[in-house]
């Protein structure tokens, strides 16, 4: 057994996902981004249970990990109660770890998805926040998210939400007391360190790629190259 | 008694949902694009049947979403949800409810994984005394805010001004139901009829008089995909799993969907208004799309709710169309008010996908 499979092993994920995978393939006939990526989660779980860490080591670094859209439908099919959705979330993790998430195009993509979540949390106390989703970045919300944008209070007013306001309710402004738990948890339990670590990788990888943050940050985010998907060359 | 085969299989999914008591926690995503469906969630259970749900100005995000992007540790969305736990039990309840399908799923997955591994549960424990000086009683239930609609849902059919039925023809309509992924495929027997039948939306469906529609297609994922949707690169694994839902539902006809999540209903809406300007279709009749509800939005048009106080303005693809075939009575001129009717303007119109 090599020492990155030991590591994956601690993973409560890999423990309860991982269990005696016969490599049937149900999971990639079940599987929504097997339809669409060139990804098959029967051979990532085949790699993973090898115990064979050069083979590991390739598939932390590769784009394949960050295929899953984790809808967990494999969890429900596998007909040995495995999970290969927990497995990958466990890979995603060692390979965020290492700092080789850098070394893949969709990998790469941590950093903005760090910087727009976990920022939500600790500026606002919520994943998803309406001052930082912008229209501009999600056209496909339609002319009504534009015109909802362009008056915000006056429609989370209309439906009775609590928009920014004192007390429970929608989208209330959650108490800084609270916003100061959260810091400190994310302090004490590896997230302060976690967001540091990707984004201290992501500058180095900017840098090679001679490239600002904001550069890199708009290019992880909007930009995709071709090889990904099931028609693609 | 003794239970056998299908009936020994089904009641391994049947959830003995208690009646009252609730600590309610809200969902990120249904708060943004949803704010209508939670204000109607606490006025059915609070003011229409009178029932305790309690909500307090402290409770987080569960940190769902990030780690599902793969942004914190699993240490940290443990320690997050612990701290929720403890308000709730500083509250004084122990009956737990999520508005939120990922948060649902969530939950689930940390009160098995600390059942399965006590050490790890004894951790967050101390990680969570460090961090707030504060400590927790597990839920003594946990339920997804469907689980109560489900519940509640012959009261509501008892308080009904509409049935979902097509006025003119007297035939129910005929209704897809989308139950959210973290809902129940990853711990079947935490969902109201498991993964495989899911009951939570059909049973409000037949209650109010609809008919649900089976599809080919009906357990497929919207496409969320987390990283999948919220990274723009990526975007088009979202769109693609929407289509193929769609194109397998078309020749059903279906008037309208229902869903429990909270991203699918903001997907399978605006993915369709992206397929009409993109590709020329739509899937609805005469140029519509078919409109997509949360089942607070739906409850709230049974008992007979103004569709502009449920919120039903923010939905992309119009809902007119349905609001027609049941008969729910409507003002068009408030549709996009402010309020006290403030003039807030109105939203343009898509070049293909018809809209009201």
């Amino acid at each position: 057994m090599g020492k990155l499979y030991e590591e994956l092993s601690q993973d409560y994920r890999v423990v309860e996902g991982l269990k005696t995978c016969i490599n049937c393939g149900t999971c990639t006939a079940i599987c929504p981004a097997a339809e669409f990526y060139k990804y098959d989660p029967r051979k990532i779980m085949d790699i993973v249970q090898s115990k064979d860490d050069a083979e590991i080591e390739k598939l932390l670094k590769s784009d394949v990990i960050w295929y899953c859209g984790e809808c967990m439908s494999c969890v429900t099919r596998c007909p040995r109660k495995n999970g290969p959705g927990l497995v990958l979330m466990a890979l995603r993790n060692l390979s965020a770890k290492k700092g080789w998430f850098t070394c893949s195009e969709k990998g790469r993509q941590l950093y903005p998805l760090t910087k727009m979540l976990t920022g939500n949390i600790l500026n606002y106390g919520y994943c998803v926040y309406p001052e930082t989703f912008k229209w501009e970045d999600h056209k496909e919300s339609g002319p009504v998210w534009k015109w909802h944008t362009e008056h915000l209070k006056d429609n989370f007013e209309r439906l009775g939400a609590n928009y920014q306001g004192k007390g429970p309710g929608v989208l209330r402004k959650i108490p800084q007391e609270s916003l100061d738990e959260l810091k400190r948890i994310f302090d004490v339990t590896g997230g302060t360190e976690r967001i540091e670590f990707v984004e201290q990788c992501s500058r180095k990888k900017a840098e090679e790629m001679g490239m600002d943050m904001e550069e890199y940050f708009r290019m992880t985010f909007e930009t995709t190259s071709e090889g990904h998907l099931n028609n693609e060359d | 008694m003794i239970y056998q085969g299908k009936q020994k299989i089904w009641s391994e999914y049947q959830k003995e949902i208690p009646d009252d008591r609730w600590f309610y926690v809200r969902s990120c995503i249904r708060q943004n694009f949803f704010p209508g469906s939670e204000r109607m969630f606490m006025e059915i259970c609070r003011n229409v049947l009178g029932k305790d749900f309690y909500e307090t100005e402290h409770h987080t995000t569960c940190g769902g979403i990030a780690y599902h992007c793969d942004t914190i540790p699993q240490e940290t969305v443990m320690t997050i949800v612990a701290r929720q736990f403890a308000l709730m039990t500083e509250a004084g309840y122990e009956n737990y409810v999520a508005s939120c399908i990922t948060s649902f799923g969530n939950y689930a997955e940390i009160l098995e994984t600390w059942r399965e591994f006590p050490e790890l549960e004894a951790k967050i424990r101390e990680l969570l005394w460090k961090a707030c000086r504060r400590e927790f009683n597990k839920p003594k239930y946990l339920a997804h805010a469907s689980d109560l609609i489900y519940k509640y849902r012959n009261e509501i059919a008892s308080r009904a001004k509409y049935r979902l039925v097509n006025k003119e023809t007297g035939e129910p309509l005929k209704v897809v139901e989308h139950i959210g992924c973290h809902y129940s495929k990853m711990f079947p027997s935490k969902g109201v009829g498991g993964a495989e039948y899911p009951y939570v939306l059909c049973g409000m469906v037949e209650a109010w008089g609809g008919n649900v529609i089976d599809y080919p297609e009906r357990r497929h994922c919207c496409g969320y995909g987390f990283r999948q949707y919220h990274v723009k690169a990526n975007r088009g694994y979202s769109l693609s799993n929407t289509y193929k839902k769609f194109e397998s539902m078309e020749p059903y006809h279906p008037d309208m969907i229902i869903t429990n999540c909270p991203g699918c209903p903001y997907f399978l809406d605006r993915w369709q208004y992206v397929i009409a300007e993109s590709e020329g279709k739509t899937y609805g009749q005469n140029g519509y799309g078919i409109p997509v509800f949360t089942y607070e939005e739906v409850a709230g048009l049974v008992l007979g709710y103004d569709p502009w106080d449920l919120g039903l303005q923010l939905h992309q693809v119009a809902v007119e169309p349905l609001l027609d075939k049941i008969g729910v009575e409507y003002n068009p001129e408030d549709k996009y008010k402010g309020l006290n009717k403030k003039d807030i303007m109105r939203p343009g119109l898509p070049d293909v996908l018809k809209c009201c």
